[in-house]
């Protein structure tokens, strides 16, 4: 019933190459979609704008948000996430450069799934997102 | 004042009537004397030719004195021979006596006086005087006195209300005034002058007084207020500059390390899709860049954990230096692959903040691991010990140490007294030991010989004062 297992949201193309690169090379890559700002994932998860056709009940896998971006930033698309009751059990992880202590907090606050730092190890960075994904699109369970 | 005036003039009284009493008595005896004597001198020839008819008009002639109330003339065997007045009963003198002079009786005072003619005596002469006189004058005496002492404490009592008046009340409306001062703290209110004299002086000096102090403590309060608002500033400055660093550090945090990762991941992407088509050249080039970009994230990693010290909180709890240390150690073991010979002897507990006093134990020993690490056999020798109430710990290392001279830029930022290329480092680790450490309240030092070795020692307080009222 998945026609999308992730929803890559991050503003910096060359980092959203990098992790689908390594989603791919982890065979979790056939079904990811890339979208550049919050604004456009809000309009993708709420079937809006030039995604009407979609059905919200259509669910990723999987969100990977990054914090920091233009106009909506990751903790107001999580936000939008968790008041909505037809979204709200989506596993969203958070990926961030900061290890800022405040952004941290107030992401569990809001109920977000994982916290993870984008090292600049680029060996650490892709064992970082093959774990998640292995762990989030292969292991886990959420309600149907 | 009422009191002391009617006791000076009691006492005064008193003195004048003791004094009166007996200068009159005295003065009253020897008028009497005197008398007796002119009538026994006169009487010498009544009683030398036994004439009583001489002698009566001698005596009679007392009539002219008042207070004579009774006189006789005895003959020389002491029987009466003339008497005055002349209807007095006999009984009334007293036989003669030998006795001589004056003498007060109750009512009276009489003597008894010889009649001499040459060395012979003739008869006696008996004076009998009323002292009644004396007693009147007295009861008059008394009543001018009451009347001087009633008129006195009237006179005084008028005289103290003006006194008052002009004395009492300026200085009670002196002590009013600085009372009112003293509660109300208003330096406005000023004593009212009511005289030109010594105590209108005093209220003048008292008024310039406070207008001095209302002055000062105007300038003070003005002072203060400037001073308040200079701080003010200061921390509205300050606040601004921290949150200036505060999103530097956020921005720095988040936008200077995307970049590295593109760095890295693409010269790896570079490696790994493309390495076959590189020649040896190419690879050491790209691995050169990918090894600095780590480097670069490091520096901007600890630079952050710098940065962030100083606004985190010290929170001291009782540590367990042997445990922590031994962690520290274990950890650290697992990044290091060559075995050092470990000397770790009993250390001391204290207070600090357990992740700061980690970070400064995990830098100091991985100092001392990697600085040893190209000895032959490196020895780490961790320790503490007691001294004036800080418990002093110490890392010591058998390694490249240093060379005083340079032992100022020890702690410094950035500082670095070797090389990367000789150790790795990004001169930020002794700096945030030393931040974490004075944070602490206690103090680092360091003594260092080139190719023999270095000894950090970190001193922190004990604080045993402070735990004292919370052990009771």
């Amino acid at each position: 019933m998945h026609d999308v297992d992730v929803l890559l949201v991050e503003d910096n193309p060359d980092d959203a190459v990098l992790v689908i690169r390594e989603l791919k090379k982890n065979h979790l890559g056939n079904k990811v979609i890339h979208l550049p700002d919050g604004a456009e994932a809000l309009d993708f998860i709420f079937s809006r704008g030039k995604y009407s056709d979609r059905k919200i009940e259509d669910r990723p896998k999987l969100i990977l948000l990054d914090l920091k971006m233009p106009k909506v930033d990751g903790l107001q698309v999580l936000r939008a996430i968790r008041a909505d009751e037809r979204t709200k059990y989506i596993p969203v992880v958070l990926m961030t450069s900061s290890r800022e202590e405040r952004d941290i907090v107030e992401s569990y606050s809001l109920g977000v799934n994982a916290y993870v730092v984008k090292p600049v190890n680029f060996d650490a960075f892709s064992k970082a997102v093959s774990d998640l994904g292995m762990f989030w699109i292969l292991v886990n369970e959420t309600p149907k | 004042m009422l009191f002391t005036s009617g006791a000076v003039l009691l006492l005064t009284c008193v003195a004048y009537f003791t004094y009166e009493y007996y200068s009159f008595r005295q003065a009253t005896a020897q008028q009497l004397s005197t008398l007796g004597k002119i009538i026994a001198a006169n009487s010498t020839a009544a009683l030398a030719f036994q004439s009583k008819a001489d002698a009566d008009e001698i005596l009679a002639a007392l009539s002219a004195e008042p207070h004579i109330i009774a006189a006789c003339l005895y003959d020389k065997d002491g029987n009466l021979f003339a008497q005055y007045p002349a209807d007095l009963p006999k009984e009334a003198f007293p036989p003669v006596s030998s006795k001589k002079g004056y003498h007060f009786e109750s009512q009276h005072l009489s003597g008894y006086q010889p009649v001499l003619q040459g060395d012979k005596q003739l008869g006696t002469l008996f004076l009998r005087s009323d002292i009644e006189a004396m007693y009147e004058r007295f009861k008059l005496y008394g009543s001018i006195a009451l009347l001087v002492i009633v008129l006195s404490f009237v006179l005084v009592y008028f005289l103290s209300r003006l006194l008052q008046r002009s004395i009492t009340k300026p200085i009670l409306s002196l002590a009013q005034t600085a009372q009112a001062i003293t509660y109300r703290q208003d330096y406005s209110v000023r004593a009212q002058k009511m005289s030109r004299d010594e105590l209108g002086m005093l209220t003048d000096a008292f008024n310039q007084m406070l207008n001095q102090i209302q002055i000062q403590t105007h300038e003070i309060h003005l002072f203060n207020q400037k001073l308040e608002q200079s701080i003010a500033d200061r921390t509205a400055e300050l606040e601004i500059a921290n949150k200036e660093l505060e999103s530097f550090s956020y921005s720095v945090s988040h936008d200077l390390r995307a970049p590295l990762r593109s760095i890295d991941g693409y010269s790896r992407i570079m490696l790994e899709d493309y390495g076959d088509k590189l020649d040896d050249n190419g690879r050491r080039t790209l691995n050169v860049i990918i090894k600095n970009a780590l480097r670069m994230g490091t520096l901007i990693d600890d630079l952050l954990a710098f940065s962030r010290l100083g606004k985190q909180n010290v929170t001291k709890v009782n540590l367990d230096m042997n445990f922590l240390t031994a962690t520290v150690v274990e950890e650290l073991k697992v990044q290091y692959n060559r075995e050092a010979e470990m000397r770790i002897g009993p250390l001391l507990d204290v207070e600090g903040d357990s992740s700061m006093i980690k970070q400064v134990m995990t830098n100091l020993i991985s100092n001392a691991l990697k600085y040893s690490m190209k000895k032959e056999k490196p020895v780490v020798e961790i320790g503490s010990f007691e001294e004036n109430g800080n418990h002093v710990y110490y890392v010591k290392d058998n390694g490249a140490g240093f060379d005083m001279q340079y032992y100022d830029k020890l702690f410094g930022v950035f500082q670095r007294l070797h090389s990367t290329h000789e150790f790795e480092g990004t001169g930020v680790g002794l700096a945030l030991v030393h931040r974490i450490v004075a944070r602490h309240g206690g103090k680092i030092w360091a003594e260092g010989v080139v190719d023999v070795g270095a000894t950090f020692y970190f001193a922190l307080p004990t604080e045993k004062i402070a735990s004292i009222p919370s052990n009771t």
